[in-house]
């Protein structure tokens, strides 16, 4: 049983309001402000991953006595 | 049948990477890694059972317990290496995925190494060097 699978649609869902907000400032003339949401954007979806990566790593300390 | 779940969300990790492609490089990558942890994590719930089994078989062989257990490390440092290396290449950073396959390597052997040196101790033993 593949876990919480929503979670790849709510990072699709940032990426594509990211982009929008991004294609809107840069359209406003506002190139440094885009470049800002696009970097706090990816950082957010960043967060999610790195739970991710704790949550496998941690799995896998566990199964293959790789402890210390 | 857990096998249809993993590859309707590999379509869908495929499906949501080409929306963001062109747009978001960076979080359709990020898109692709979570996929690839989603796999492994499921995955490792099976290769969980089969380590028990080995680990009874081993038990009911009345084999050492370290040496099962250094071949689950090694085992599980081959594992945790294919996947680092699987995300980097996909990142298209060939190299450093051949630079963390090399070092798991190295790591693989420190780890055989007190199963090598009870071996040659077990050969002197029999064979004593006058």
């Amino acid at each position: 049983m593949i876990g919480d699978t929503s979670v790849l649609f709510q990072i699709a869902g940032i990426g594509i309001i990211v982009a929008m907000i991004h294609t809107i400032l840069k359209q406003m003339g506002k190139e440094e402000y885009a470049q800002f949401v696009s970097l706090v954007g990816f950082i957010i979806v960043l967060l999610f991953v790195l739970n991710s990566i704790s949550d496998l790593f941690q799995q896998i300390r566990a199964v293959f006595f790789l402890k210390g | 049948m857990e096998i249809f779940e993993v590859i309707s969300v590999g379509i869908i990790a495929s499906v949501l990477f080409l929306l963001l492609k062109d747009k978001q490089p960076s979080i359709a990558f990020l898109v692709i890694v979570l996929t690839v942890l989603y796999f492994f994590i499921f995955v490792i719930q099976y290769v969980q059972e089969i380590l028990q089994l080995i680990t009874y078989l081993g038990e009911q062989a009345n084999i050492n317990e370290i040496y099962i257990k250094t071949i689950l490390q090694i085992i599980g440092i081959s594992y945790i290496t294919e996947i680092g290396a699987n995300i980097v290449k996909d990142a298209g950073l060939e190299s450093i995925a051949v630079k963390i396959e090399m070092i798991g390597k190295v790591f693989i052997l420190i780890l055989a190494i007190p199963i090598f040196k009870s071996l040659i101790e077990t050969i002197i033993n029999i064979f004593p060097i006058t």
